[in-house]
């Protein structure tokens, strides 16, 4: 084998994750949100597949995979560990950072429940750092309205620049419109412009110091922001795994975690 | 260090990390964390409106009531109680219409094998063997499990099992361990094998391997029928019948109490020993109620749970009630194989109240704790009289013929709580800690605490002349 596409960058990465098993027919679409919004009922819903779904925090600790078929393309959704954030404190968290970082998810779908959207609005806001390919499903909009709480969901999407969709996954409810979203952003045919999280003075000057730096050892793989914002943290496990994916090319970890 | 050297990307990543201080790091974090938190909380007030909050109080009254101080635990026992009780007596009735129907198989099976001259022997092994064990199992286990599962899964799903760990926390953390592990405890009512996979979510290593190691003493439902059974026949019959059901539930209840504590005491005796540490702390968050899907909850709890317990056990059982056959119809000398090794066994079964037999079904069902039960009844009809199973009243008479009483179903029960995990359980143990020595020892270690805890009760009883 020469030096094709088959043989290095894109290609491998995906074949070492173990995700893109078909054609190139298939689309990887990732799936996070925080514990107990409904993230499973949507995968349900969407993919058809009876997997229990528990109620309580760290319950789906192992991703479950499902496929769904809309428009004639084949979509492969991989339901993440559901997290409050992507601060890789604990298992679950890195694991799902980890995928939406190196995976290389087409889209990427943030579910969060529409009672208590602020505390979801933090991961929503987390994961737009990471990549510009996501969806914000704002799901259990019938429990909202039973709460007198109301969504404006046109003006969360002109506010985040991402697409948003209302959902009640436990009756269906929106989701024709939300695989019509995950349709459009993977296939490229709709552009997001997420307005990214703006940080004080001192944190953007350092970012702006890292950035130029950064650019050419990244080598376009990931958003020179987003890992200065981590080297700033200290954040050690992101550079253990950016040597591991991006460098080493020794994925048996992540492997495990994503083979079925 | 060689100024000349190219530093590899990792290197230079980890080079311009180093450059900032650990108290920068400290600092830039908060500062990252406050402001992704005043930005989603600007956002969500621009577009979010709420009408009344009068429907929010319903939520945290309940909350109150269900996780308050005085009234969490009795709330617990009570719908734990409510959901045995609707298992023993809602299981009686179409237990027995199966037997009779599975049973009314087994005799026209045997008049086919007669009208086709068949050997005896093969009859024997088939019908009598593999046939009567497989029906025996799906008769007593498919109603109780049909029963039990839709009722636990409804617990479930109206948000009701993240409270049961909510109030047990505290327990737990006294026993140094983890307050998830209420939640791999839940999951061990259904499956052993399922709650040690549950495990998972514990972060801490040494208090995943606690939880493992204690899932055992929670019953789970292949040993469910066993006890509830058994509990109907020796607890609930030495009262009125009007008071069968109540106190045959109350006593498997205090059963899985006493279960519960076993798990309190041996989590708290690891930690202080063999697994030293501190507990690790955790925030459990309530998740709302949730209106109940009964579709979905059927669905799950028959399809996913009930159908796979069983075909599971009949999988097991079928060969298991071949084995036993011939175990008990193969004769040396005057005696069959089968009674010879109960015979082995029964000094150590007299030793702690019960007799060679029921160990031996103990040891043969490792497979399975399904099969226990219809191991034993196998081996006491092959060694005395055949006899037609079709009630639990039946099963009483031929339990007391073969010197049953009492304290010798009390510690059948306490052995099958508390006794060694079943096959499955052993192999996901083997496969989640990956430690053959770990495995051995959560096969060890509750084998010697079913014994000491049998020995003790049987002597103390017999002392006290009590039997």
């Amino acid at each position: 084998m020469g030096l094709t596409c088959q043989s290095c960058g894109k290609a491998l990465l995906n074949e070492q994750l173990n995700i893109k098993v078909g054609g190139n027919e298939k689309f990887i679409v990732a799936l996070a949100g925080n514990p107990n919004v409904g993230k499973s009922t949507v995968f349900n819903a969407l993919t058809g597949l009876k997997q229990h779904t528990g109620n309580w925090p760290g319950k789906t600790v192992t991703n479950a995979r499902g496929s769904y078929t809309y428009k004639n393309r084949k979509f492969t959704l991989v339901d993440l560990p559901g997290t409050y954030s992507l601060l890789a404190n604990s298992v679950e968290e890195q694991v799902a950072r980890d995928f939406i970082c190196f995976g290389k998810p087409n889209a990427t779908i943030v579910v969060t429940d529409a009672t208590c959207l602020e505390r979801n609005l933090n991961l929503v806001l987390q994961v737009m750092e990471l990549t510009d390919n996501i969806i914000l499903c704002v799901n259990l909009m019938d429990e909202a309205k039973r709460k007198g709480i109301s969504v404006n969901i046109q003006a969360l999407q002109e506010i985040l620049g991402v697409p948003v969709v209302g959902t009640t996954a436990r009756n269906g409810k929106g989701l024709n419109q939300l695989m019509d979203k995950v349709y459009n952003i993977a296939l490229g045919l709709e552009k997001t412009s997420p307005k990214k999280p703006v940080y004080n003075e001192a944190i953007e000057k350092e970012v702006e110091h890292l950035i130029p730096k950064l650019k050419n050892i990244l080598d376009d793989k990931l958003d020179p922001r987003w890992v200065a914002l981590k080297l700033l943290e200290g954040d050690q496990t992101i550079l253990d795994s950016i040597n591991q994916f991006l460098y080493k090319n020794t994925h048996k970890e992540v492997v495990c975690f994503y083979g079925s | 260090m060689d100024p000349n050297k190219v530093l590899s990307p990792y290197e230079v990543l980890v080079s311009l990390k180093d450059e900032i201080s650990k108290k920068d790091h400290v600092k830039f974090r908060d500062d990252m964390v406050s402001s992704i938190y005043a930005q989603a909380e600007e956002i969500s007030k621009k577009v979010i409106k709420k009408n009344n909050t009068k429907k929010y109080d319903w939520d945290r009254k309940l909350d109150n009531i269900l996780t308050s101080k005085f009234t969490g635990y009795p709330i617990m026992f009570l719908l734990l109680s409510l959901v045995f009780w609707i298992t023993v007596t809602g299981a009686n009735l179409p237990s027995s219409l199966l037997a009779d129907f599975l049973f009314g198989i087994e005799a026209r099976l045997s008049a086919l094998f007669i009208n086709l001259n068949a050997p005896a022997w093969l009859h024997g092994v088939l019908v009598l063997g593999m046939y009567r064990t497989l029906a025996w199992v799906v008769s007593v286990m498919l109603p109780p499990m049909a029963i039990f599962f839709p009722c636990f899964t409804l617990l479930e799903d109206l948000g009701y099992l993240p409270r049961i760990a909510f109030n047990l926390d505290k327990l737990f953390k006294k026993a140094g361990t983890h307050g998830k592990q209420s939640l791999t405890m839940s999951m061990g009512f259904g499956c052993n094998a399922a709650g040690i996979i549950a495990c998972r979510i514990i972060d801490s290593p040494r208090e995943r391997l606690i939880a493992i190691l204690t899932n055992n003493f929670v019953p789970c439902n292949g040993r469910f029928p066993t006890l509830i059974a058994i509990s109907t026949i020796f607890i609930g019959g030495t009262v009125a019948s009007k008071y069968h059901s109540i106190t045959a539930t109350l006593f498997v209840c205090i059963l899985v109490l006493f279960g519960i504590f076993m798990t309190l005491i041996v989590s708290w005796g690891l930690s202080k020993t063999l697994l030293k540490g501190i507990p690790s702390s955790f925030t459990l968050e309530l998740p709302p109620y949730r209106r109940p899907q009964v579709g979905k909850i059927l669905y799950r709890s028959l399809i996913d749970r009930t159908i796979f317990v069983l075909t599971r056990a009949v999988a097991v059982a079928a060969p298991a009630g071949l084995i036993t056959w011939i175990l008990a119809n193969v004769f040396i000398k005057d005696q069959s194989i089968l009674s010879y090794i109960a015979e082995f066994l029964q000094p150590l079964g007299h030793l702690i109240g019960m007799d060679g037999f029921i160990l031996m079904a103990f040891i043969l069902g490792l497979p399975a704790n399904e099969i226990v039960l219809p191991i034993l009844i196998m081996s006491y009809m092959s060694k005395g009289a055949m006899l037609e199973l079709d009630s639990l009243k039946a099963m009483g008479d031929l339990l007391v013929k073969n010197g049953w009483t009492w304290l010798t179903a009390l510690n059948v029960m306490l052995f099958s709580l508390l006794h060694f995990p079943c096959a499955t359980t052993l192999w996901t143990i083997r496969k989640e800690c990956g430690s053959l020595k770990w495995t051995l020892f959560a096969a060890i270690m509750p084998t010697l605490i079913a014994i000491s805890t049998c020995f003790i009760i049987t002597q103390t009883v017999k002392l006290l002349g009590l039997i």
